[in-house]
């Protein structure tokens, strides 16, 4: 069918929309030695933040762009033109009330809906750089779990925080890793002590709020022996002219027997970068789970991974990318195996749309000297219009004996034959593209709890509405 | 009095004519038949009335209840009343036939009009009764993986939940075996009443033993040239499409 051919315009509405902020603390643009004394004096950080954010400094200027194998559209963010910090106040706000009006709008508009609020234990909304609101219910605080802003983390949880921060992600892992470590601000920080399993999920909404200003928040979540966490978060941002950088970093760390699950639903606009590094490292019998799903952003580049470095450790990585037109996803995972009978999982399907591009890349390394690790990696790529492109690159070294691996791959399109059975149902073209891009995605999507499925469906849905005649 | 009507309908697909002037009233209340050799243009008809972008209409009309239905997009004839049973209806991963036939009813409310859940089910199930079709059918994708019977009864089941007025069967019963031809017919049997229209294309007379047609039409090279009863099926039976062919030399208009 012809229509379906032709590459349209995204609606990307949904996002476009921004409030005036007084921003109390700005440290302007560009990034020196400076600018990283501004961010620590604003924040009243220790020391040893500050030593750890200037080494950091200097690793990134030092590092290349790693163009030679990634998109060369990242020669296009002018670091100069970054502003690198920018907060609403240094403290975050502890009830809903306190939250200033305006704040409370853009979440109104964002579609938080007021009983998921209730449902959900603990919220971190983090409105740029700082969370401006953080409330965690009394009974996960009873517990003992510690849910703050990575700020907050760092000063009264220096004997936890210290031990694992950077520990995961080293600042060196790459250009933005060390761009995050020199500058970060916002995030969370979570602890679950021993044994307790969190059962509802903690969740955070970010979302960009002033022109040229990258958010570089910082994630940090342990999960004690045997503990249980699942984390949530979701992300819209409005729209601007000039390019928006997003660089988080977030690290898991799963001791013996626990179970982290970290779910993100991202729509950012058509002007992000958004490239976040993102890896947990699980102990013995300790289970890491990513569920990722990527629509909208200029440039996603984003691969999460799991370090199974005790015995019986599972990684398991769900990823779903939707490039839109003129959007580049550029996503997959890493899984490193470092402990016998350790088992990873990685699916990950994409979609492209108008002249949209989904890259996947998995990495999977399992040594020679292991015995008993399985990775079974699966990544399926729709192809919505003639213009749209996907690629994939695996990276996968096996070695020794004991040890097994599986890869499938697929691409497929929908074809005019499916759209005009639907249509002949009395589904318009747009509807039924919609529903068989959400069939395609399906069996993940059931992976997300209700709320993030429901959100993630309406997603697709804004999407596709453009992408037939 | 509703009907569909098509009038000295020509079509192409390509450079190529496949419907050559047809002409033929199908009113609502009637089943009518339409054999015809292989290629004759049976399916085409089929998929030009539901308005299929392979084919383009050179000449003719198609009027649903006196208007006509050509420059409308496939899924507008569908919500207007047409439906067709495929005879190869494609497979929608992912997509169960539950949510299938949800969202095809959703789409013929009025915007802001919710579909009522409990109600759509009690039907749905109705009508998985009468196909003879177990309750977890309803959360396999559509077509996905589905034996030639079970394809033929989703189509079947989807007709029951969305009561068209005017329903095109084609080749219904290519693929099924005896005892799925007799629980689709019966299905098919189960719809018939004066508020819709039936054209039912087969290859063989074998359907029409089952689905009992008002009227038989003989269709070769795009044309119609013989009209008749069911008798006219036994006929064919006997006889084979020979003598139709003969007849094709000299255009009939039904």
């Amino acid at each position: 069918m012809s229509d379906t051919q032709t590459q349209l315009e995204i609606d990307r509405e949904k996002g476009n929309f921004r409030y005036d902020v007084d921003y109390e603390f700005d440290a302007g643009t560009g990034l020196t030695e400076a600018t990283i004394d501004y961010i620590c004096d604003v924040k009243d950080e220790p020391d040893w933040i500050r030593e750890f954010r200037k080494d950091a400094l200097k690793k990134f200027l030092a590092k290349p762009m790693p163009t030679h194998w990634a998109s060369h559209d990242l020669d296009n963010i002018v670091f100069d033109n970054i502003r690198y910090y920018l907060a609403q106040g240094r403290t975050p706000k502890r009830s809903w009330d306190e939250v200033p009006e305006d704040v409370k709008r853009t979440f109104e508009r964002l579609g938080i809906p007021e009983q998921e609020r209730k449902f959900l234990a603990g919220v971190e909304a983090q409105f740029d750089s700082e969370a401006a609101y953080s409330n965690i219910k009394e009974a996960v605080g009873k517990q003992g779990v510690i849910f703050v802003g990575s700020t907050d983390g760092l000063k009264d949880h220096p004997e936890i925080f210290r031990k694992w921060f950077g520990k995961v992600i080293p600042t060196g892992d790459n250009k933005f890793s060390a761009l995050n470590s020199a500058v970060f601000s916002g995030g969370s920080f979570i602890y679950v002590p021993p044994g307790v399993k969190v059962s509802h999920p903690l969740q955070a909404y970010f979302r960009i709020n002033a022109e040229n200003f990258g958010q570089f928040e910082r994630t940090l979540i342990i999960a004690d022996e045997g503990a249980e966490v699942t984390y949530m978060e979701g992300c819209t941002a409005p729209k601007f002219d000039t390019a928006t950088l997003h660089s988080a970093v977030v690290e898991l760390v799963a001791l013996k027997g626990a179970k982290i699950q970290y779910i993100t639903v991202q729509n950012w606009s058509n002007n992000v970068f958004n490239l976040v590094t993102k890896r947990g490292l699980a102990m013995e019998d300790a289970e890491i789970k990513w569920i990722d799903c990527n629509i909208g952003s200029r440039l996603t580049m984003k691969y999460p991974g799991v370090v199974m470095k005790g015995a019986r450790a599972r990684g398991e990585v769900i990823s779903i990318a939707l490039a839109g037109d003129g959007q580049h996803q550029d996503t997959g995972a890493k899984m490193i195996h470092a402990a016998d009978d350790t088992t990873s999982n990685i699916v990950s399907k994409s979609i492209s749309v108008g002249t949209g591009r989904a890259t996947y890349r998995g990495l999977v390394h399992v040594p020679k000297h292991l015995k008993g690790c399985k990775n079974n990696t699966e990544c399926d790529a729709l192809l919505i219009n003639q213009s749209s492109r996907t690629d994939t690159y695996p990276a996968i070294t096996v070695r020794g004996t004991g040890n097994a691996c599986q890869h499938e791959a697929s691409v497929s399109q929908v074809s005019a034959e499916q759209i005009f059975y639907m249509q002949q149902r009395g589904l318009t073209e747009g509807q039924a593209m919609s529903l068989s891009v959400n069939g395609f995605v399906n069996d993940l999507v059931r992976q997300f709890p209700m709320e993030y499925s429901v959100e993630l469906k309406r997603l697709i849905d804004l999407e596709m509405e453009g992408s037939v005649g | 009095m509703k009907n569909l009507r098509i009038e000295n309908l020509h079509a192409s697909i390509g450079d190529r004519e496949i419907l050559r002037g047809l002409t033929l009233d199908l009113p609502a209340g009637q089943v009518h038949a339409i054999m015809g050799p292989n290629g004759s243009g049976k399916s085409t008809l089929a998929k030009v009335i539901a308005g299929h972008p392979d084919y383009t209409v050179t000449a003719g009309d198609v009027l649903l209840n006196g208007e006509s239905i050509l420059e409308m997009e496939p899924d507008e004839r569908a919500r207007k009343g047409v439906f067709l049973a495929f005879q190869y209806p494609s497979e929608i991963p992912g997509v169960t036939i539950a949510n299938f036939l949800r969202a095809a009813l959703q789409a013929r409310l009025p915007e802001g009009e919710e579909l009522e859940a409990t109600d759509y089910y009690a039907k749905l199930y109705e009508k998985m009764d009468l196909l003879q079709m177990p309750r977890n059918f309803t959360s396999r994708s559509v077509n996905e993986g589905f034996s030639g019977g079970e394809k033929k009864r989703c189509e079947i089941l989807q007709m029951a939940m969305l009561q068209p007025s005017f329903a095109l069967l084609d080749e219904t019963d290519s693929g099924l075996d005896i005892d799925a031809l007799k629980v689709v017919s019966h299905g098919v049997n189960s719809l018939r009443g004066p508020d819709i229209g039936m054209l039912v294309i087969t290859h063989y007379q074998r359907l029409l033993n089952y689905i009992v047609p008002d009227f038989v039409h003989v269709m070769v090279n795009g044309r119609i040239v013989e009209s008749g009863t069911k008798d006219l099926a036994l006929k064919l039976e006997a006889e084979g499409y020979d003598w139709a062919n003969e007849q094709e030399a000299e255009p009939v208009v039904a």
